[in-house]
């Protein structure tokens, strides 16, 4: 690694310290009654409300049809979550400490697994809350599942849900494409010059 | 002869008033073709002000849209309210004490929001009670009332409450004089033993918090309207009075002898001072002081012993009386603070007083007598102007702003536009029918928002549908924007409003509280979530900590309850969104319902009275299966020695 690559390292690793301070996916249900917006935000260790009351109020929304209470705490991932994370960033700098290029790849490629998994784990629990439904609902459609959409928009009754990225996610983004530059920056160079 | 001027003159009578009506009465719609957009608010679209009209004798407080007229709430205040609960419930009805009991009705007439720098500022309105005396306030977070203070020493609390120009006192006036203190003696010995007081109240620039400041003692007339000096006549306080006859009975005639009576001028800053050297004295009296606590949930009563009574023969310069002509009913002070106008309502003028004049008056003490040692002014040593051909009965006088007053005049039933400094009509416009009080949003204040006038009319007879011999009051929005006042709109009023202010919405709409936190929530009988809900027993009282959520009650079936018990509802509203109130109502109920705001918790308090079980359910809409929320409460004899048990 050059000095400036060592330096894009580390910024790359540092940078996923923001994860902790900003959702990484929202979700938002827009329906007539609430033109103010009702939503969630999933973060690395909890899952809150866009604003201050709105889990409480979409459980309540959500028990009419059945679904389980969504509880933070008792979903394991959010608990190992900031470890996983923790884990990347102490790895990223020290492989730009000890300025190896092909530890940046290893640590790229754990990264993007590990990515793909969790992100494969989210959608489990959706589906897992979306079609786990109590059979006693007061609200029981036959044939309606309420998996809310692992990224774009879907009716679920009178509620549109939208399903995005938040802003943790830009920032693992930024840093991916950071550790790319790194490890691929000279061949791009040498593509130039040629 | 006299027979055929009669008929000649009803003639006449009937060709005017034909004429006005075909010129702007129900008949004529091409005339308000323009009006229409002009009053209407597009769905989805807000009102430009919030109008706040009193009550009169329901008790209460409604806000309006304006231009659209729309209602949106009637704030309880002075009446109980079997809708919420209001008046009813162990936590409000401390709202209602007085040192005569539980007084659950009043007449509400004057509404006046706090001002800062002699402008409306949104955080409180002040309200009048007239008949058993009290002043109000409102908290404009909440549209809840959160204080009322008895004034003691008064009756018929008429003029009041207005505010000085940073609301460093709510002032007040007795409409009866009375004997000071209280005691039995011939009512024909009102002369020598009946007084009226001026209440100052101070309220707290921070919390709000009232407390009777001080009081001063004026001979017997009535005092019947007021308002506070602003600009360079901050520190003053002006108040009309009729009957300077002191007549007792029929005062119909016997107080309309004088061709003048007085408007009282005080000087409050003075009465700081003589209170600072010691000149006030402690008076014996009881009256009641009750507070919401929001936090609470929960009113306190609390019973007062003593006021600051100040005594003008012991203050010189404290206050004068300005004649005026003829048992003024308004007194309202111009943008400016320096013209001071009486609706002088058996007056043929609308005399107008200078503050400035007033002062060089006071100095060179160009008096013409005095009363129990207050000076009178000479009229013409204080008069500004006449507005001459005014209207018969003028009553009271707005502003817009723009050099121009609007005054109501009652038995010509119309509004009479006259430009300041010159005192000349420039402008009528006929109202129907029997015009009160008129409004222009902040049109008392030092800086009026002067697009629109409201008319506060007190017939309307043949305006609106026929609903029997009872028919609604009514109001009317007028243009003033041009040269020209234009009518606008007709509306309908609950109760009777007298007064009314209005504020640019946007003053208020964004500091609104959307529901109480439950967090927060410190009434002792809370129920914090649903595993804290339950009955207990002690002795012969079962409290029943009572969650209500959608769309359920819990718990929702109670037993081991005997006939004989006193049963208290104690319903917490666990929600914690805007616009999820739920209500609670249960069979027999000798009160009311509640209606239980979110985060909000209210107490029904129930006597069982047969053995049986009654069912209980909620009464507002507030969900898909709002109609499956609901549950029983069984009634065992009064011998049963079941134990209390609920799920």
């Amino acid at each position: 690694m050059t000095k400036k690559e060592r330096l894009i390292m580390t910024i790359a690793s540092m940078i996923l310290i923001g994860t902790f301070f900003f959702p990484i996916w929202k979700i938002d249900l827009q329906a007539p009654q609430y033109p103010e917006g009702i939503g969630l935000r999933i973060w690395v260790n909890k899952i809150t409300g866009a604003s201050k009351h709105d889990l409480d109020n979409i459980n309540k929304l959500n028990h009419y049809i059945g679904m389980k209470e969504i509880k933070p705490e008792s979903i394991p991932e959010l608990s190992v979550m900031p470890f996983i994370i923790g884990f990347f960033i102490v790895t990223g700098l020290i492989a730009a400490f000890l300025k190896k290029k092909p530890l940046a790849s290893g640590w790229l490629a754990l990264f993007i697994i590990t990515l793909i998994y969790g992100f494969y784990d989210y959608y489990l629990w959706g589906y897992d809350y979306g079609h786990n439904l109590n059979p006693n609902a007061p609200i029981k459609i036959p044939g309606m599942v309420y998996q809310p959409p692992l990224f774009g928009s879907k009716q679920l009754l009178n509620m549109l849900s939208v399903s995005l990225p938040g802003t943790g996610s830009f920032l693992i983004g930024v840093s991916i494409m950071l550790v790319l530059y790194v490890l691929f920056n000279n061949k791009f160079k040498r593509f130039q010059l040629r | 002869m006299k027979k055929i001027s009669l008929i000649v003159s009803l003639a006449a009578l009937i060709a005017i008033s034909s004429a006005l009506y075909n010129c702007a009465g129900p008949g004529d719609e091409t005339g308000y073709a323009d009006a229409a957009q002009k009053v209407y608010v597009a769905p989805g679209q807000y009102d430009e002000f919030y109008s706040f009209m009193s009550g009169g004798f329901n008790g209460q407080v409604s806000v309006y849209g304006l231009p659209s007229g729309r209602m949106f709430k009637s704030i309880s205040v002075f009446s109980q309210n079997p809708e919420t609960g209001y008046g009813y419930t162990p936590e409000t009805t401390p709202m209602l004490e007085t040192s005569y009991g539980m007084v659950p009705w009043d007449d509400a007439h004057h509404p006046e929001l706090s001002q800062t720098d002699g402008i409306p500022d949104g955080r409180w309105l002040f309200i009048n009670g007239n008949n058993t005396p009290r002043v109000a306030r409102i908290d404009l977070r909440t549209f809840e009332t959160a204080e009322i203070l008895e004034i003691p020493n008064s009756a018929g609390n008429h003029g009041s409450p207005f505010v000085t120009m940073n609301t460093e006192y709510v002032i007040a006036s007795t409409r009866f004089s009375l004997p000071i203190p209280q005691r039995d003696v011939a009512i024909s010995s009102y002369k020598e033993n009946f007084k009226g007081t001026l209440t100052f109240i101070r309220a707290d620039n921070e919390t709000g918090d009232m407390e009777i400041a001080f009081q001063i003692l004026v001979p017997g007339f009535d005092y019947d309207l007021a308002h506070a000096g602003k600009g360079p006549s901050h520190g003053w306080a002006f108040f009309t009075s009729y009957n300077s006859e002191q007549a007792n009975t029929l005062l119909e005639i016997n107080a309309s002898r004088n061709d003048k009576d007085f408007v009282a001028a005080v000087n409050w800053k003075k009465a700081e001072e003589y209170l600072k050297e010691g000149k006030g004295k402690r008076v014996k009296v009881d009256y009641t002081n009750n507070y919401y606590d929001e936090e609470e949930h929960q009113a306190h009563s609390e019973m007062r012993n003593e006021v600051t009574v100040i005594y003008p023969e012991d203050c010189p310069g404290l206050i004068y009386y300005l004649p005026t002509p003829k048992s003024p009913h308004g007194v309202d002070v111009d943008p400016s603070g320096e013209y001071i106008v009486a609706g002088g309502k058996l007056a043929t003028v609308i005399p107008v007083h200078s503050f400035s004049k007033m002062l060089t008056a006071i100095e060179n003490e160009e008096f013409e007598g005095d009363i129990d040692g207050i000076p009178i002014l000479k009229y013409e040593s204080v008069n500004a102007g006449e507005v001459e051909n005014c209207g018969l009965g003028p009553l009271h006088t707005e502003f817009d702003g723009k050099g121009y007053a609007y005054t109501s005049a009652f038995i010509s039933s119309e509004i009479v536009k006259w430009k300041i400094g010159t005192w000349e009509v420039v402008d009528r416009i006929p109202t129907y029918y029997s015009i009160g009080h008129l409004m222009i949003p902040g049109g008392d204040s030092k800086e009026p928002w002067g697009k629109y006038v409201v008319a506060l009319n007190k017939i309307t007879k043949d305006r609106y549908l026929p609903t029997g011999p009872e028919l609604c009051q009514s109001a009317q929005l007028i243009d003033i924007s041009g040269d020209k006042m234009k009518l606008l709109l007709d509306f309908p009023t609950v109760g009777e409003p007298h007064y009314a202010q209005a504020i640019p919405a946007e003053i208020l709409m964004n500091n609104t509280k959307r529901f109480y936190e439950l967090e927060k929530n410190k009434h002792p009988f809370k129920t914090g979530g649903e595993a804290e809900a339950r009955a207990e027993r002690t002795g012969s009282e079962i409290h029943i900590y009572m969650t209500a959520s959608r769309t359920h009650f819990k718990p929702d079936n109670i037993e081991g309850v005997r006939v004989g018990d006193k049963v208290f509802f104690h319903v917490t509203n666990l929600e914690q969104d805007w616009d999820i109130p739920h209500g609670f109502a249960v069979k027999g109920a000798l009160t009311s319902e509640l209606l239980i705001m979110p985060g909000e918790t209210k107490t029904l308090v129930w006597y069982p009275k047969k053995e049986g079980v009654f069912p209980f359910y909620c009464t507002d809409f507030c969900s898909a299966l709002h109609q499956e929320m609901q549950g029983y409460i069984r009634v065992s004899p009064a011998n049963s020695n079941a134990a209390v048990s609920y799920n």
